[in-house]
């Protein structure tokens, strides 16, 4: 087939099985620590037990000793060259922001600091040396948890003064976006209901199945890094800022990338120390930890308080909402530090219409594990957050949680419509994606069985859990970012590049990690060119190939990378156009373009792109003025967010006797805008669930009071396996809101799953044992914490009044281990 | 990720295995399946400088018919106890708890004999092996001897075998024609039991056999439990107060997964539940 | 250093190895089959799942000298055990998206070959216990239960290697 002669079908919305595969299912893959090269050392770190120390000395002479090691190096071993790890969001001008060296030389912060590395022949001497390094430490006090953080009697980092690190405030009647919230809470303490609850983001990690890896090679002109990120240009910017080289003299590669979820979205101390040490030595170098140091060391995500105000008049129309968020940062602030519960700031409004809010958040400092972006950072905690509040505002109501988030949310004929957070939401339509998710959950013939084993007394009870999200994805508008005192844009490039017989290679600056944007590329480009989708070739992770970008995380790839190659296609497209009006001897404005072929209006004269690519490679015959190329590169800022959406339905089974929970049923309608491929989307859906699945009930990073992981491994840190788990309804309308605000009309996907699932998950826990006097039970919901809290409720005990408001006697109401 | 080093011996007979332990001492680690080892050895939480594998040595494995008792070889795989036949028509409860067992490629290499030696507290064989009232045949410089289940768990990871033996094979009473089951108790499935309860029963109910896993340092019968349960009917009501007295005596861990009197409220619900799924009930 | 000689992947190799060398670390510096991948250092995930004398084993938690005189197949030597350029189950991976980074994949289908050696036909719930052993992140497992669903109704069963 030619496809001069047979034009592709369209290949958007098709479900085309993925370019990626074939490597991947037969093991011929690149992932970074599959890269040898001659001479190559390897590297062995030595991490500090304690959470908090001051490093006395360290004796690396018997290190140094051991067969095959080539160096032993410490903090005070490197000076400048070593670089720093940057913060590139302080969310206010006054953050307290700890200097983070990669290998502090004299005070460590957190258990699993790097404070020695020892460089090896191999990678078994460089970890049988690395025991043989002698650290002298002298302890210090550490600060874990959030309320210890913010007593301040125990500092994070005696120098700061404080464990606060920033303040960040939202108040929709200072920004003229919505009313005064204080006025509604007083309004309802009178006359309406006040919801007030305490709520825990646990502390998660984000466990990308791929352990972190880094190549450094500095032999060539370029010193060249393979590592195992998200964000190669992030990594080669924030390289060139803080070590001192040129980027011009920086090649970052993201080869195969095991996953990332937004963990390695980062800028990490183990990349800069490989750095380092391959440059001081002049040799390859290689690292590769271990999933107990990926787990310890690598960053986490979530870990906050959350105290929420919600206030309502008595038939449940929602009058203001006020949120406080203390978050955890860990020992430092982090790439994106607290800028993620940032993230989760313009959403706690969700898909309401409330006339006031206030959102404050402040960030603290602890000896543990530094935390930034996972899956949704941010938006799934907002989620969580007022999506367990509106369940509890319909249990005080006494309607269904539907019929609540009816009351309030914003009807389809409202969009456009400008939210209390100042967010213009472009498109949606929550009634269609609810009815459809309603539908095929069967809500009633559920909520019938719910009623019979409550009137039967069975011991296994049934709760139905409601989700109706909303995201803002598509990072980000660059303008926005910078009124938000963000360090960097959120514009993206893609370059198209004909190649002389037809093929075209595709250049983005997104770096994909699993997502299947290979796959989707082309089938973009196939539909924009009229070309084969087998002849695209999409290229991306290599600063060398793909010099311009800004990476992969907040769910933009499609968004604003493939809106940017949208308009470098566009681009092409008319400079073929010129070139095939002077060989059709034709006015360009008598040209017609379909399917990647030009043809003279009312004729059978026309020709393809490929051959129009041919003859500008030969450039035998060309009209003057014409720059002899058809390659083309765009890059895009975006105007806005945009904003997916969706209704998720939950039923799962409570053994009242155990305390254990099975899911049952699960069922989402998500309304993402225009699919480019369903196959792609329904993996992204499914990932997306099974990680804020998790969330609810198994996964939970724990420190103990010295500031150890206790869940430092897979044994205790629990990841979900296919027995845990079940398959989902994934559905979408009928008539998707097609995203307002790009060409293609797709609104982000990655994120989605993750950030709806949690809150259905819970609000179905809860509503199996409500009837038993429970109204929350802390993440995860372990069988141990479902079983007491319905025991809790034991002999008669009062039930609490839901809306009882207990903030002003200063004792929360539930989660006694909050923070702690 | 990367053991210690260590020297590696592969004898092919039980006497050559003893020999070289003998010369070794406490140098040496015996290393059978090397499912739970392995782990241990990768994140160098022990050291030993040499490894004697018993892997090579055929007669530790398999079952076999010996009159009143089965004859498991310490190096059975728990794939081969759990799809055994014989297993599966004497020690019904034995290839219920065996098919629990971590994973499927677990079981391709983990063995019988070695889960047993390894003793942890959270491993599903104990528990059985201890309800079916097993002998352990132990092999020394002087000779076998054979060591009753209630004595062979001696505390955490401790068990009756002295530093110079070998568990050679493990003897297993008859219960043919009892009814099983293996009630484990999970988070997550690649979890070790929370709480595990091994039940097998004689008609219904006749008699009753019952272990308890990780219900203290070592597995655990629950003798009371089995005592009221003779006669029993085999009904949620019948089994009832005999559950409940499930976890006397028992002391359980307290950790992320679960405080200790939570554990023991689940020991007596699952139980209850483990008896009646024996009982076919 | 111990002398081995062992299959994999259909092809005899000898080599001296350190006794402490795992498996996995055989195959992928020694062999440089890295198609075999470490995502774990307590045996959890099940990433670096190979055959070992025709049942799946963990390859980390296998010492490299205790392959010594027996057969390994890995990812890399899969197809070739079946008829075409890809072996059931890794078609079926790709027909049904079974796989988003990669990275659990190839164990994950070695895995699920075994699985269906030893049961043809399974239920889901057979498949989802069966691959209890093997960690995922990207896929929430929906779609690598679909795809040895699939691999058991198109084939009748995965071909043991």
């Amino acid at each position: 087939m030619t496809a001069t002669q047979d034009r592709p079908a369209a290949e958007i919305g098709r479900d085309r099985r993925r370019k990626e595969d074939q490597r991947l299912i037969t093991g011929r893959t690149r992932w970074t620590d599959n890269i040898t090269l001659p001479g190559m050392l390897h590297l062995a770190m030595v991490r500090s037990p304690f959470a908090h120390a001051d490093i006395t000395s360290i004796d690396v002479s018997e290190a140094e000793a051991a067969p095959n090691v080539v160096a032993v190096l410490t903090g005070k071993d490197f000076g400048e060259e070593l670089g720093v790890c940057i913060n590139a969001w302080p969310i206010t001008p006054d953050q307290k922001t700890p200097t983070h060296s990669p290998m502090p030389a004299d005070r460590v912060a957190f258990a699993g600091e790097v404070v020695a590395v020892v460089v090896a022949r191999s990678a078994a001497e460089a970890r049988d040396a690395a025991e043989l390094v002698d650290v002298d430490y002298a302890e210090r006090p550490a600060v874990l948890g959030i309320k210890n953080a913010l007593e301040d009697s125990i500092l994070a980092h005696p120098d700061l003064g404080t464990n606060k690190s920033a303040l960040w405030v939202f108040d929709s009647a200072e920004a003229g976006t919505g009313g005064d919230v204080e006025a509604a809470i007083e309004q309802a303490r009178t006359d309406g209901i006040l919801i007030e609850r305490e709520y825990r983001q646990q502390r998660l990690i984000p466990a990308f199945m791929e352990p972190r890896s880094v190549v450094v090679d500095p032999t060539g002109e370029q010193i060249t890094m393979w590592t195992a990120t998200q964000v190669p240009h992030i990594v080669r910017f924030a390289l060139a800022a803080t070590t001192g080289v040129p980027e011009s003299k920086i090649r970052v590669i993201a080869p195969d990338v095991g996953g990332g979820f937004g963990g390695k979205l980062q800028t990490t101390p183990e990349e800069w120390i490989t750095w380092a040490v391959a440059r001081r030595l002049g040799k390859p170098a290689k690292y590769t930890e271990t999933r107990s140091e990926s787990l310890m060391a690598g960053h986490h995500g979530r870990d906050q308080v959350q105290t929420l105000t919600l206030a309502a008049d008595r038939d449940g129309n929602v009058t203001g909402f006020k949120v406080h968020l203390d978050a955890d940062l860990g020992a430092y602030v982090a790439l994106v530090g607290g800028g993620v519960p940032v993230l989760g700031a313009f959403m706690f409004n969700a898909i309401y219409k409330f006339p006031s809010y206030r959102f404050e958040c402040q960030t603290v400092l602890t000896n543990s594990t530094w935390t930034d972006a996972y899956r949704g950072a941010g938006r799934p905690e907002a989620t969580y957050a007022v999506e367990r509040m509106m369940d509890e505002l319909a249990a005080e109501v006494g309607v269904d949680p539907l019929e609540i988030r009816e009351r309030n949310w914003i009807t389809h004929e409202e969009f456009p419509f400008t939210t209390v957070a100042g967010l213009e939401y472009d498109s949606g339509n929550y009634e269609a994606a609810t009815a459809r998710a309603r539908e095929v959950f069967g809500y009633d013939a559920l909520r019938a069985e719910q009623r019979e084993r409550r009137e039967r007394g069975d011991r296994v009870q049934l709760g139905i859990g409601v989700s109706t999200f909303t995201e803002m994805c598509g990072l980000a508008p660059s303008r926005v970012l910078g009124s938000l005192d963000y360090g960097a844009g959120g514009w993206e490039h893609a370059s198209v590049r004909m190649t002389p017989l037809g093929k075209v290679e595709v250049v983005t600056g997104t770096s994909a990690h699993g997502q299947g944007h290979e796959t989707a590329f082309s089938q973009i480009v196939a539909d924009l060119l009229g070309v084969p989708f087998e002849d695209v070739e999409v290229l991306h992770g290599d600063t060398q190939v793909a010099p311009k970008g800004l990476d992969t995380y907040g769910s933009r790839s499609l968004v604003v990378g493939g809106e940017a190659l949208v308009r470098a296609a566009d681009k092409v497209v008319e400079k073929a156009k010129v070139l095939a009006a002077h060989l059709l001897e034709a006015s360009a404005d008598d040209l017609e373009y379909a399917g990647g072929r030009f043809t003279v209006r009312g004729t059978d004269q026309g020709l393809a792109i490929q051959e129009l690519a041919t003859a500008t490679f030969a450039g035998h015959n060309y009209p003057d003025g014409m720059e002899l190329s058809l390659d083309a590169d765009a890059t895009y800022d975006p105007v806005n967010f945009n904003y997916p959406h969706g209704t998720h339905l939950c039923a799962m089974e409570v053994d009242t006797e155990t305390g254990a929970v099975r899911m049952r049923k699960y069922t989402c309608c998500d309304d993402i805008g225009v699919i480019i491929n369903p196959l792609i989307v329904a993996g992204q859906v499914h990932g997306g669930l099974v990680q804020g699945i998790a969330q609810a009930l198994w996964e939970e990073a724990v420190h103990d009071e010295s500031g150890t992981l206790v869940s430092g491994s897979f044994v205790d840190y629990l990841l979900p396996t296919s027995a845990d788990t079940i398959s989902f309804d994934v559905v979408h309308t009928d008539q998707p809101s097609v995203c307002t605000t790009n060409t293609l009309g797709t609104k982000g996907v990655g994120e989605a799953g993750t950030i709806a699932s949690t809150p259905a998950v819970v609000n179905a826990v809860v509503d199996a044992v409500r009837h038993l006097g429970v109204d929350d039970i802390q993440m995860p919901c372990t069988p141990e914490r479902v079983w007491r809290a319905i025991h809790a409720h034991d002999g008669d005990a009062p039930t609490p009044e839901a809306a009882m408001p207990h903030f002003d006697e200063g004792a929360p109401n539930q989660d006694e281990g909050a923070g702690q | 990720m990367i053991p210690v080093k260590f020297d590696y011996l592969a004898p092919s007979s039980v006497e050559e295995a003893l020999a070289a332990l003998g010369e070794h001492g406490d140098d040496a680690k015996i290393i059978a399946g090397g499912q739970s080892l392995l782990p241990v050895l990768r994140m160098r939480l022990n050291a030993p400088e040499v490894l004697i594998d018993l892997g090579g040595i055929d007669s530790l494995r398999g079952v076999r018919d010996d009159g009143d008792a089965l004859v498991i070889g310490a190096m059975t795989t728990h794939h081969d106890v759990r799809d055994d036949p014989l297993v599966k028509e004497h020690a019904l409860l034995l290839s219920k708890a065996a098919a629990e067992v971590a994973d499927a490629q677990i079981r391709h290499r983990g063995t019988f004999g070695g889960a047993l030696a390894h003793a942890d507290p959270a491993g599903d064989l104990g528990a059985p092996a201890l309800a079916l009232g097993a002998r352990f045949v132990i092999a020394g410089p002087g000779g076998t001897r054979t060591v009753e289940a209630a004595d062979f768990f001696v505390d955490l990871f401790e068990t009756a075998i002295g530093e110079d033996e070998i568990l050679t094979e493990v003897r297993v009473p008859k219960h043919t024609g009892w009814g099983a089951h293996y009630e484990k108790f999970v988070r997550v499935a690649h979890q070790w039991p929370i709480v595990a309860v091994a039940a097998t029963v004689r008609g219904s109910i006749d008699e009753a056999r019952i272990g308890l896993t990780n219900m203290g340092s070592t597995p655990l019968r629950a003798t009371a439990t089995e005592a009221a349960l003779a006669g029993a009917s085999a009904t949620e009501d019948g089994v009832r107060d005999a559950a409940a007295l499930a976890a006397e005596g028992t002391a359980p861990p307290t950790d992320l997964n679960g405080a200790a009197d939570y554990r023991q409220h689940l020991a007596r619900v699952l139980t209850g539940r483990a008896v009646l799924k024996a009982a076919g009930a | 250093m111990t002398r081995i000689e062992l299959t994999v992947d259909g092809d005899r190799v000898s080599d001296d190895v350190e006794p402490r060398m795992l498996l996995v670390q055989y195959l992928r510096e020694k062999l440089g089959k890295t198609g075999t991948v470490i995502g774990c250092d307590t045996s959890n995930c099940g990433a670096c799942t190979v055959h070992l004398d025709g049942r799946s084993v963990k390859s980390c938690n296998v010492l490299a000298v205790q392959a010594n005189g027996r057969t390994v197949t890995t990812i890399e030597g899969l197809a070739a055990t079946a008829e075409g350029d890809l072996h059931p189950v890794q078609e079926s991976f790709r027909e049904c998206h079974g796989l988003q980074c990669g990275f659990c994949t190839p164990g994950m289908i070695m895995q699920a070959v075994d699985l269906l050696a030893e049961k043809p036909s399974p239920t889901e719930e057979e498949v989802r216990l069966g691959m209890e052993g093997n960690l995922c992140r990207c896929t929430g497992y929906h779609n690598i239960v679909k795809s040895v669903l699939h691999a058991a109704s198109s084939t009748s069963g995965g071909e043991q290697a």
